[in-house]
């Protein structure tokens, strides 16, 4: 009983703490840079999109508002012909960046993209792409990748050994 | 004697400043819960969001009057008018100030217990109607709750009224000149108040909406203007059970200085508050607690706060 | 039945099974590379490694290969055993040491064997502080693409290659750490059946080259069972569709039929769906001549007038458009107006072949049985080139008999290197006779080139080899006489004889002397089968229908004014004579065609409606073993499009016969095929109705993983459509439904928890490698006569004379090129040779041509300009042209022609 009054006054004596709300039009909040926002694709520090067009972030979307056709270039890299991100059924959790294994897509702090039409929340290819590397840094999928693509022959990666001789009879 | 004329426009006054006081509250308990959780609360719209009000009820009017196909119709639309009526009757017999009542019933005391447990009918019908199984839990739970705790309001008063010697609500705040009854009657005020929290089904006590059981307990299909009803009556009753805790124990209009009617708003609107602040401070018991307290502490404690008065006001009347 | 113990359990497996097999039969999960359900075992990988005990007071075991040990009764096995768990990790890992990290960019992610077998070992991190291995690729045609480095030396390709399919530009090249698999040097892979090789394949290092083109994972293709509509085989296919547009084949596993392979026809021969040549709404010929768009109803009504006031209407049918729209067309036109959409010489053959089939003695063979079979006689069809997947069946029957003869060497019929080593090269009894060379002429035990009329003596003189009261033939030549001997002492030996004939060499009389060898077989012989190989995949449905040939229907239409021509997806210029397909679209009145595709015959039309391919369509075909399969739609129809067999019910409304279109659903149309035609009974049973619920729910043509539902439309409109409703089948375009297992008719995929890849297909068989849960599905339409008096035919032709001036010009064929839609595709049409004329060096020298040299040869009464190929294999006096390559235009029948050089 007594502790029932001892939380009403605790509660009461809470008229005199500071609030907490950011009135926020007016004042911005600090946003953490993993923070879930607007999701984007980047682009590997060579300057070439990140993303390989692999369908990881499509699946592991729990609401399947990721939806993107693969295509590649002469040269056999592989990248989106399109990719299309409908925000108005978005729920920012994440995974796509989690599934993602070139960090292409990332999410970044930005979360004011408010629409009076859904149609305009149903972002393309070329709203989503960005010319930066995001949040990670260095990163090129294709340097450590086995496939050869224009301006990287086979053996030319960065875990590999130059190509076999099959022709050689040396051990 | 008032004139037919008067007495007219007090039940038009009274109506006016329930249902604006009702409305009102809406905005005031969003503002105090707020601020005794380090928040603003509705203050975008108009001064100090006052009209948030006013756009809450036109949200309200404007939604689409929805009734679910498989309800039973007629009982569903009626239903959430139950509560209002119930409420807004004990009202008419409620003395704001010497003169300005409604009704000056001899019986005003039996009317107000008598409204009140006729608005259990309006959560159970809803509940029933609804035909889903959360509404029905929270209609049932309604009536098991509501019923038990109609008597303890009875039974807490009939002290009051033994002190009072009158079921005549004037008659009791006129008993109370020299001392409120929240003194004599300490432990009739206890009961009387926590049965006013079950009577409203507020929070804590709101086991019958119990959000996070029963999704929205009896009112779970209801939305626009029914659903506003509900909560409507759910003010009116806060505001109800504040104003006869002010009547019955804290001496109703009785004060210095200030005028009686003054004096009835500012303890009626002391007990809105509480309510408020008993919702921002206290959970929800569990259904079983709640019944198990009322049958095994309340009861015999009401029996025994009317038998101990009743043997004081026998020991010096002999 | 031998009874094993796993983890101390007993369970009963079939006799002389691996361990492997046996398990993977039982339910059990044990991660393998080397070992496949129809390539059996050789002990490459080191992966499905068990402890095997000695008995049951042995608590220390020794790991073995599960795949290279017998399956006995009582032994004893634990596969959860910590050691065997280990070893199977660190096998994984040295096969992984060299592994890109590519699954990002592999066309095999999502659906790769390594994937599923790393993840099931547990293998999960990398260690190896090493670099990896790689390798430069080669080109190897248009539809495979090759990553070797993603190789992991698990020698299934080359084993698939060589070993079963019998390709020669394949192998295993330079050694120890670099083994490498590929050709020689850059350039197409010979073999038909090189696109197994993206199944065949545990990892990426093959895949498919026109998937990559427009490349979706594999759980976002919607997919439904279908049969591939490139010959008459009816293998059973899974197409998988994406955003609208069919993405590419996979084999659909059926015991009975194609097993585990397909051919490059089949497999790439999908792009027509997506064609720039599709007609995707009703035109109509105005006025002055050209062709207009038009609204359904508008086409309908015009249709339906012109339908109404014709006094006759006459309807052509189609082989390759599914039984229910050829039935749909004969209610239409009504029977006595049904023509075959082929020629008179085909139809003849054709209710020749059905005859055999129907009132023989003899069985038809499934391939299942062909690959079975211990010796094969082939008559007059080229079967590599006109029945692919025959040809695989073909090369797998001429192991049985040195398996045989191996037997007291006592190796497991699954222990396969040793049973190649064993058996060398040794071949069972394979007998050709053909006009020309085929792909099997080197496995064969002979290759005899002859005319038709010859292969048919040679036939008949088997037959009455085999039983004196079969004709004899006179005056054969003693080298043919002597073949003959061998052929029937042969077959008289076999225990599952096998003779294939077919109506592509176009002469009745093979066929006949193909039946009459079967007969004499089968008085000695109950096993014996015979597989005629026939030229469309509903080639016997409609042939079992029966109606007119096309030729017929000129008179007919000459006889009768105002007469409508209702055809049925077909290009008769592909079936008639040129002049003669001219003459029966002038002809009559109004022309209506219902088709996929623009051809000529549309461009004569006056109203074209869109039909359905088999991606768009519910239908049945009937293979040539007599087989009714049930193909459903993969992609919901586009547009106007739909079934034929829909569109002739609407005209059928349209045109006043019927107040309303007769069948709203598949099963009404199939419910009164079965009640007008009892011999199509089973074809209701081919599959289950569109009311068939599996726990209440349909079954998805989406995968459970399916992604991108709210985003594909969203562009157009984002609130998401309906998925569309199917009222024809029990299967739902969605990925909400029943996700286990669906009867053996309706499989839409395979896939099994922790089993992604192809392989999946283990879960889905009673016996890995036997049939599927619940039987193969597909119904037999043709039984045999058990007790019928049997008829020998006795019209033995005479021997072929050489024509001064002359020459016998017979049809050629090729698997890619010769049939109508598989053109379409790119890579089809790349590997279709150019038209030429195939001569005999000594004819050449008659005719004193070169090679490549032009000749003219009036073929359909047009003139045709075609290189000559010289080719000993040509019997002197005969000219092989290849049948339906682009610029050629001849319906096949053999025919005296003069070649003219120019």
């Amino acid at each position: 009983m007594l502790s029932l009054i001892r939380t009403v006054w605790l509660v009461l004596l809470h008229m005199f703490h500071r609030r907490v709300t950011i009135q926020y039009p007016e004042h911005k909040a600090p946003l953490p840079p993993r923070w879930r926002g607007r999701i984007i694709l980047s682009r590997d520090p060579d300057g070439g999109e990140r993303c390989v067009a692999c369908y990881l972030c499509a699946i592991a979307c729990p609401v399947d508002c990721i939806a993107l056709q693969a295509t590649q270039d002469e040269h056999g890299r592989r990248y989106p012909e399109w990719f299309r991100i409908n925000f108005s059924r978005c729920i920012f959790c994440g995974f796509c960046e989690e599934a993602c294994p070139t960090y292409a897509i990332q999410l970044t702090p930005d979360f004011e993209m408010s629409e009076y039409h859904r149609e305009n929340l149903v972002y393309e290819k070329e709203d989503l792409l960005i010319s930066g590397q995001g949040k990670y840094h260095g990163y090129n999928f294709y340097r450590v990748a086995g496939l050869a693509i224009g301006g990287k022959d086979k053996g030319q990666g960065e875990e590999d050994r130059p190509p076999v001789d099959l022709r050689t009879l040396l051990p | 004697m008032h004139s037919v004329g008067i007495s007219l426009l007090i039940v038009f006054v009274v109506l006016a400043c329930i249902l604006g006081v009702a409305s009102g509250l809406i905005w005031l308990e969003r503002r105090l819960l707020a601020l005794w959780q380090d928040r603003y609360g509705p203050n975008r719209v108009g001064p100090f969001g006052l009209l948030q009000v006013l756009a809450d009820i036109i949200k309200i009017l404007m939604k689409e009057d929805w009734i679910p196909p498989f309800a039973d119709k007629p009982v569903f639309v009626i239903a959430p008018a139950i509560t209002v009526i119930t409420t807004l009757l004990s009202f008419s017999v409620i003395v704001f100030a010497p003169g300005i009542t409604v009704v000056d019933l001899g019986i005003g005391v039996l009317l107000f217990l008598a409204m009140s447990s006729l608005g259990v009918y309006s959560l159970v019908l809803a509940g029933w109607s609804s035909d889903n199984k959360y509404s029905l839990l929270g209609g049932l739970r309604a009536a098991a709750q509501m019923l038990s705790y109609e008597l303890f309001v009875g039974l807490s008063l009939m002290g009051v009224v033994m002190l009072a010697g009158s079921f005549r609500i004037a008659d009791i705040v006129e008993a109370q000149r020299g001392l409120w009854f929240c003194g004599p009657q300490f432990v009739g005020f206890v009961i009387f108040f926590i049965a006013g929290l079950a009577e409203t089904h507020r929070l804590p006590l709101d086991l019958p909406e119990a959000d996070n059981e029963l999704v929205a307990g009896y009112h779970s299909e209801y939305s626009g203007m029914k659903f506003g009803l509900f909560f409507l009556g759910e003010y009116i009753g806060i505001t109800l059970i504040s104003a006869m805790i002010a009547t019955f124990f804290f001496g109703g209009w009785l004060g210095p200085v200030l005028p009686g009617l003054l004096w009835f708003i500012i303890k009626t609107f002391f007990f809105i508050c509480l309510f408020i602040a008993l919702r921002a401070a206290l959970p929800r018991p569990r259904y079983d607690q709640l019944m198990s307290v009322s049958w095994k502490w309340i009861l015999p404690l009401a029996l025994l706060n009317l038998l101990v008065t009743g043997a004081i006001l026998v020991s010096r009347t002999t | 039945m031998p009874t094993i113990y796993v983890e101390g359990q007993p369970y009963e497996v079939s006799p002389g099974l691996n361990l492997l097999h046996a398990c993977l039969s039982l339910g059990f999960n044990i991660p393998y590379f080397c070992w496949h359900p129809a390539m059996h075992s050789v002990g490459a990988c080191r992966q499905c490694a068990v402890k095997l005990f000695k008995d049951e007071n042995d608590t220390k075991g020794k790991i073995v290969m599960s795949c290279m040990t017998l399956a006995r009764d009582g032994t004893r096995i634990s596969i959860a055993d910590p050691q065997a768990v280990w070893f199977r990790k660190v096998a994984i890992e040295w096969l992984m040491l060299n592994h890109p990290h590519d699954c990002p960019v592999c066309d095999e992610g999502g659906e790769c064997h390594l994937q599923d077998m790393t993840e099931m070992c547990g293998h999960v991190y990398r260690r190896t502080r090493f670099k990896k291995r790689t390798y430069r690729n080669q080109y190897l045609g248009p539809f495979l693409t090759h990553e070797m480095n993603r190789c992991i030396q698990c020698y299934r390709c080359v084993r698939f290659y060589r070993g079963y399919a019998g390709g020669r530009d394949f192998h295993t090249l330079a050694w120890h750490n670099s083994v490498y698999f590929g050709r020689h040097q850059d350039g197409v892979l010979q073999s038909k059946f090189s696109g197994n090789l993206v199944e065949v394949c545990p990892t990426g290092v093959f895949d498919d080259k026109t998937l990559a083109r427009h490349y979706v994972r594999k759980w976002d293709l919607q997919t439904a069972p279908s049969i591939c509509v490139h010959c008459a085989l009816g293998c059973n296919t899974i197409p998988g569709a994406r955003y609208g547009t069919l993405r590419r084949i996979r084999n659909r596993y059926n015991g009975d039929v194609n097993s585990y392979w397909l051919c490059d026809r089949g497999r790439y021969g999908y792009e027509f769906v997506n064609s720039p040549q599709r007609i995707r709404r009703p035109l109509l010929r105005n006025g002055d001549g050209r062709p207009t768009l038009a609204a359904k109803e508008t086409a309908l009504t015009q249709i339906g007038g012109v339908l109404r006031e014709s006094r006759h209407v006459i309807g052509i049918g189609s082989a390759r458009a599914s039984l229910e729209s050829n039935f749909a067309l004969r209610c239409l036109v009504g029977p006595e107006n049904f023509y075959l959409g082929t020629c008179r010489a085909e139809v003849q053959l054709l209710s020749a072949a059905i005859d055999v089939l129907r009132n023989g003695p003899v069985p038809s063979a499934s391939l299942h049985e062909a690959a079975w079979a211990d010796a094969v006689f082939v008559l007059g069809e080229d079967v590599p080139n006109v029945a692919p997947v025959l040809e695989l069946a073909l090369r797998q029957s001429t192991l049985r008999k040195p398996s045989d003869t191996i037997q007291d060497l006592h190796i497991e019929p699954w222990n396969d290197a040793a049973l190649r080593e064993a058996i060398q090269t040794e071949k069972g009894p394979l007998f050709l006779a053909t006009t020309y060379s085929t792909d099997l002429d080197a496995s064969a035990t002979q290759a005899y080139h002859a005319a038709p009329q010859d292969i048919a003596r040679l036939g008949f003189a088997v037959a009455n080899l085999l039983d004196a009261n079969a004709p004899s033939v006179p005056g054969l030549l003693a080298p043919i006489a002597a073949l003959a001997r061998q052929i029937a002492g042969q077959l008289a030996e076999a225990r599952r004889p096998l003779v294939v004939a077919g109506v592509h060499c176009g002469m009745g009389a093979v066929l006949q002397a193909a039946a009459n060898v079967a007969y004499a077989l089968q008085r000695k012989n109950e096993n014996t089968r015979i597989c005629l190989a026939a030229p469309w995949c509903n080639s016997l449905g409609l042939g079992m229908m029966g109606g007119k040939c096309v030729d017929s229907a000129i008179d007919a239409l000459r006889a009768r004014g105002s007469t409508t021509l209702v055809v049925l997806e077909s290009d008769l210029y592909r079936h008639l004579d040129v002049a003669e397909a001219n003459n029966l679209l002038n002809t009559a009145n109004h022309v209506v065609v219902l088709d996929s595709l623009r051809h000529k015959t549309t461009d004569k039309a006056d109203f074209v409606l869109p039909a359905g391919t088999f991606a768009e369509s519910t239908g049945t075909f009937v293979n040539n073993e007599g087989r009714a399969q049930r193909f459903f739609a993969v992609l919901p129809p586009a547009g106007e499009v739909q079934e034929s067999w829909r569109w002739i019910g609407e005209l059928l409304a349209a045109s006043g016969q019927r107040s309303s279109a007769p069948w709203q659903t598949f099963d009404e149309i199939v419910e009164d095929l079965v009640r007008a035609m009892p011999a199509f009974a089973p074809v209701a049973r081919a599959a289950p109705s569109a009311d068939f619920r599996m726990a209440g729910q349909r079954i998805p043509r989406q995968s459970h993983r399916y992604s991108g539902r709210t985003a594909i439309h969203a562009a157009v409109n984002v609130h998401e459509p309906q998925p569309p409703a199917d009222p024809d089948s029990p299967l739902a375009f969605s990925m909400e439904g029943y996700l286990n297992q669906p009867p053996s008719s309706l499989i839409p995929r395979f896939w099994a928890p922790q089993w992604n890849s192809v392989q999946a297909v283990n879960k889905f068989q009673e016996e890995v490698a036997g049939v599927l849960r619940g039987g193969n599905p597909g119904k037999r339409l043709i039984e045999p006569q058990a007790d019928g008096q049997v008829e020998y035919f006795t019209e033995i032709p005479e021997a072929f004379e050489r024509r001064e001036g002359y020459l016998l010009v017979v049809p050629g064929y090729h698997v890619f090129g010769s049939e109508e839609l598989s053109i379409l595709s790119s890579g089809v049409a790349e590997l279709a040779p150019m038209p030429y004329i195939a001569v005999n060096p000594e004819d050449a020298g008659k005719l004193i041509v070169r090679e490549n040299g032009l000749v003219d040869v009036a073929l359909s009464t047009t003139s045709h300009y075609l290189p000559v190929r010289i080719a000993p294999a040509v019997p002197p006096g005969l000219a092989v042209v290849p049948m339906g390559l682009p610029g050629i235009q001849w319906n096949g029948q053999p025919v005296w022609k003069k070649l003219l050089r120019t």
